[in-house]
């Protein structure tokens, strides 16, 4: 269905003018989210600013059969909010951001979907709490987004991800209803856990008003430290020997040769340009003694595998150092090309030195640069493709890097995605994961949802 | 000085190709949308049009002309403090001041200045005696329509200047800017053997003269000698930022002829803004210059500082932590952007109010955070100005200080503003002006 100048009104009514964006300019702004993808301008842009505005400009919108992509900050790498062809509408969380609760005796809080995640960590973490997913964007990132996406980031190991944390919400359907699920309790049982089947559901079941998210106690003590490695399957052993030796590091990072490479001629931090690979290693917990108990048995472990240096952090300056070669990992890829692909595909642990080298055989193969840094003890790596997009045959090959990437990972019982989503990027690698089965129950799933196929229709299962 | 080339397109065609021009500045943001963390006025309006990745989104689109429509842009690209936060906090190290100003140069050439601007910049700012006349004569007549608010910033209003000044506060001109008062102001080396160049900037010279007297007393209690050429001009950021480059360049060589008369080792400014412009700015317009100019830009830049990194980086004078004194005032210090996200000045200010014994410094939240100011972006957008002052209102409030410093006579202004129309009592003050007010006085 067309939108209409009249259809344009309602939507005002419901809002205000100001709620509602038209002009070329604005609408233009909102056909790009961070994935390297080609836009595509929405006809409208609507950001609700109460729960009620939000239900009754669904209902408008799905009523009139008119796409629909629900947006937070737009930071997501998959196209997961890269408006529908036609007469697309994009409804806005970033008014309400609302945080509507934080219960300090039931270690929960309930928030509105725009509020930013580490506006949300900051503010618990006052009342004395800990939210700990903290995905690259969570400066900016959305709750409701990380929902949406399941987003991970460096805690994945010890504390999980997004949907570790989810209790339960609330969304409307495509009716404008709105539906309850999960509650404030440690244990519910009631209904479905139709949460679980929202996280990750990128905008394709329904839309979130409300979010209950649990809080943990904030560990007391940690310890940083950094090893070095001139053979990354040494480096990979040492992941699976700290965590054979019972201990949960809250971070277990990796930088590759070309990624350390990269960050040294950004920083000059006195990184081992020499090494193959290097872990950033942090274990934390209530107690000191405990903390330094579990660091020294990880730095035995560095050790006896085999690490050539080890560097532990003495007090907070230095940790602080530790971690700057993680920190500057991305900026330092991202200014060394004009455009970076950063990919996301995801293997078991005991495979992190199997995917690196075929990364690296797959950059030489394509001749393209890749440096490849990431979640070792996840398996969750980021290889980054530095390239630029302009150069139409590069990219081409950048593309087929893309796809024999996914293939390898795949092939090694890994996964498309880690933590980015697969969105509008990976939806034809669906197939290939799982089977025809699996992507014709999801279809079906979604039609009972979604009869008219209105929600975010080219993401997630096509 | 004839005017070197700067383009101006001529059809929507051309003005695409001049964008193309940037294209390879553009297309290093890779759209990651981490500048929503830090972009005031994004944090006011919460649209993705108003802050820089979406802003480099339409000129990318303008200049592959998947856009037509450069007034919208334009409107789009003033809606900018050019505060400089986003590119401080960039991952991928856009230039975005470069994209923003050659931007704004090139789609002004297209649309044009409009007449008041023209005025302004062309006319208004090259002309130091025609300035200083039309900022006294405000002086002076401004005093029997304004009538005083708020007696411990200093502010007044003017219900007759309504139309004018909206619903501002202000403060009030004094009868002799502090050029005016001196003249050409030329003093041999002291005990510390260095001489700089004064640059007071417009602000500290026409209206907060008592910024550039407190410069001028820190100096000579240091014993380091001062050049101020009577007829300095504008540093030229309001023409740059309304994208009149060729007004900006005129300004430029001016300065640069008066700059030129006499020997000095730095050139030094209590105004956050010009020390950050002529850094900046001056060389971003190589091409333009004359071979004589581009050379004197060239020895400029890396010696212009602000006053307080002057004092503590140059001259090394100890600043030691002083016990605050019983009584001592609670200060707290807001970080204006041209000193901390352009110049990387944070430490300086900071140094020089806890030496002073009768300050107590206490950090206020979010202390780097735009104040709203933006210069001339708070004559054309004021509400928004005003929105995003209010934020730092509130932060400074927070911890309830006797006084606000800070190192930007444009911040200081908007503080006064939003201060005293919350009703705050809370002086506003410069750095240079409390550290000034701690020395002994001098035989003039």
């Amino acid at each position: 269905m067309a939108l209409t100048p009249a259809l344009i009104q309602e939507f005002v009514k419901l809002t205000s003018p100001q709620q509602v964006l038209t002009e070329e300019a604005d609408r233009q702004s909102y056909s790009y989210d961070a994935a390297v993808l080609s836009p595509r301008i929405p006809a409208l842009v609507v950001s609700p600013a109460t729960e009620e505005q939000l239900g009754k400009v669904v209902k408008l919108t799905y009523e009139n059969g008119l796409p629909l992509t629900v947006r937070g900050s737009g930071t997501n790498l998959s196209g997961a909010v890269i408006p529908e062809p036609g007469d697309a509408v994009v409804i806005l969380t970033n008014r309400l951001n609302k945080i509507l609760e934080i219960n300090k005796e039931d270690l929960y809080a309930v928030v509105e979907p725009g509020v930013v995640t580490s506006q949300f960590a900051e503010t618990v973490a006052k009342e004395g709490l800990f939210y700990p997913p903290d995905p690259g964007s969570q400066s900016v990132s959305t709750l409701g987004g990380n929902v949406a996406l399941n987003a991970g980031g460096l805690r994945g190991l010890k504390y999980g991800v997004t949907k570790d944390y989810l209790m339960g919400m609330e969304f409307f359907d495509y009716n404008g209803n709105l539906v309850k699920t999960g509650s404030r309790t440690v244990k519910c049982v009631t209904g479905y856990n139709i949460g679980a089947m929202m996280i990750s559901s990128e905008g394709t079941l329904g839309v979130f008003s409300k979010i209950i998210l649990k809080l943990v106690p904030p560990p007391k003590a940690s310890q940083a430290m950094m090893a070095v490695y001139d053979d990354i399957n040494k480096a990979s052993e040492t992941v699976a020997a700290i965590i054979a030796a019972h201990i949960l590091p809250c971070t277990l990072e990796f930088l590759d040769k070309e990624c350390i490479k990269h960050v040294e001629a950004h920083t000059h931090a006195g990184l081992p340009v020499e090494a193959a690979a290097i872990l950033l290693i942090e274990v934390d917990g209530s107690h000191q003694a405990g903390v330094d108990e579990d660091a020294e048995k990880v730095k035995n472990i560095c050790h006896k595998v085999g690490a050539k240096d080890i560097r532990v952090a003495k007090d907070a300056d230095e940790k602080f150092k530790i971690w700057e070669a993680r920190r500057n990992a991305l900026p330092a890829l991202a200014r060394a090309k004009p455009t970076t692909v950063l990919e996301d595909a995801t293997v078991p642990r005991s495979k992190v030195p199997t995917m690196v080298a075929e990364v690296n055989r797959i950059a030489q193969k394509y001749k393209i640069n890749i440096g490849t840094f990431g979640h070792a003890g996840d398996g969750n790596l980021h290889p980054t493709i530095l390239c630029d997009r302009r150069d139409k045959e590069e990219f081409q090959r950048v593309e087929e890097a893309v796809d024999e990437i996914f293939d390898v990972a795949l092939k090694l019982q890994g996964t498309l995605s880690g933590e980015h989503g697969i969105g509008q990027a990976k939806a034809k690698w669906m197939v290939k994961e799982t089977n025809q089965a699996t992507v014709d129950f999801s279809k079906n799933l979604r039609k009972a949802l979604d009869p008219k196929y209105l929600f975010n229709a080219s993401k997630k299962i096509i | 000085m004839p005017d070197k080339a700067i383009p101006i397109p001529g059809s929507f065609r051309e003005l695409a190709e001049l964008l193309m021009s940037l294209d390879n500045l553009l297309v290093s943001c890779m759209r990651c949308g981490l500048c929503q963390a830090v972009c005031p006025v994004y944090g006011s309006t919460m649209r993705e049009a108003d802050v820089t990745r979406g802003k480099i989104a339409l000129l990318e689109n303008l200049a592959h002309e998947i856009i037509k429509d450069p007034v919208s842009v334009n409107d789009r690209l003033n809606r900018c403090l050019l505060c400089g936060s986003c590119q401080s906090n960039c991952p991928s190290g856009v230039n975005i001041m470069e994209i923003f100003i050659k931007a704004r140069s090139f789609v002004a050439g297209y649309l044009g200045l409009g007449v008041i601007k023209r005025l302004i910049f062309r006319h208004l700012l090259p002309h130091p005696r025609l300035f200083n006349l039309a900022t006294s004569l405000s002086g002076i007549f401004q005093k029997p329509f304004i009538s005083r608010v708020n007696k411990s910033i200093g502010t007044y209003r003017a219900a007759i200047l309504k139309p004018f000044l909206g619903e501002r506060h202000i403060p009030s001109f004094p009868d002799k800017s502090f050029t005016a008062r001196h003249g050409t102001i030329d003093k041999p080396a002291g005990k510390s053997g260095l001489k700089v160049a004064l640059f007071p900037g417009c602000v500290p010279d026409k209206l907060f003269d008592r910024l550039s007297e407190a410069t001028l007393k820190v100096l000579d209690y240091h014993g380091v000698g001062v050049f101020t050429p009577k007829d300095l001009v504008c540093c030229g950021i309001p023409s740059l930022a309304s994208g009149d480059s060729k007004g900006f360049l005129r300004l430029t060589s001016q300065n640069l002829k008066e700059l030129g008369q006499k020997q000095f080792d730095y050139l030094v400014t209590p105004c956050a803004t010009c020390a950050a412009n002529i850094k900046e700015n001056w060389p971003r317009f190589m091409d333009n210059y004359s071979a004589a100019e581009k050379e004197a830009v060239a020895a400029l830049t890396p010696k212009t500082m602000d006053i307080t990194q002057f004092l503590v980086s140059v001259l090394k004078v100890e600043f030691k932590p002083a016990e605050p004194a019983e009584g001592a005032a609670t200060v707290t210090y807001h970080d204006s952007c041209h000193l901390k996200k352009s110049l990387g000045v944070a430490a300086q200010p900071r140094s020089i109010i806890k030496s002073l014994p009768n300050y107590r410094l206490v950090e206020m939240p979010e202390a780097d955070r735009c104040c709203g100011n933006g210069g001339s972006f708070n004559l054309f957008h004021y509400d928004l100005s005003k929105d995003i002052g209010k934020r730092k209102r509130d932060n400074i409030v927070s911890v309830r200080p006797d006084i606000v410093a800070t190192g930007c006579p444009a911040c200081l202004m908007q503080l006064m503003d939003m201060l005293s129309q919350s009703g705050d009592q809370i002086p506003v003050k410069h750095v240079i002006e409390m550290y000034a007010d701690s020395l002994p006085g001098l035989a003039a």
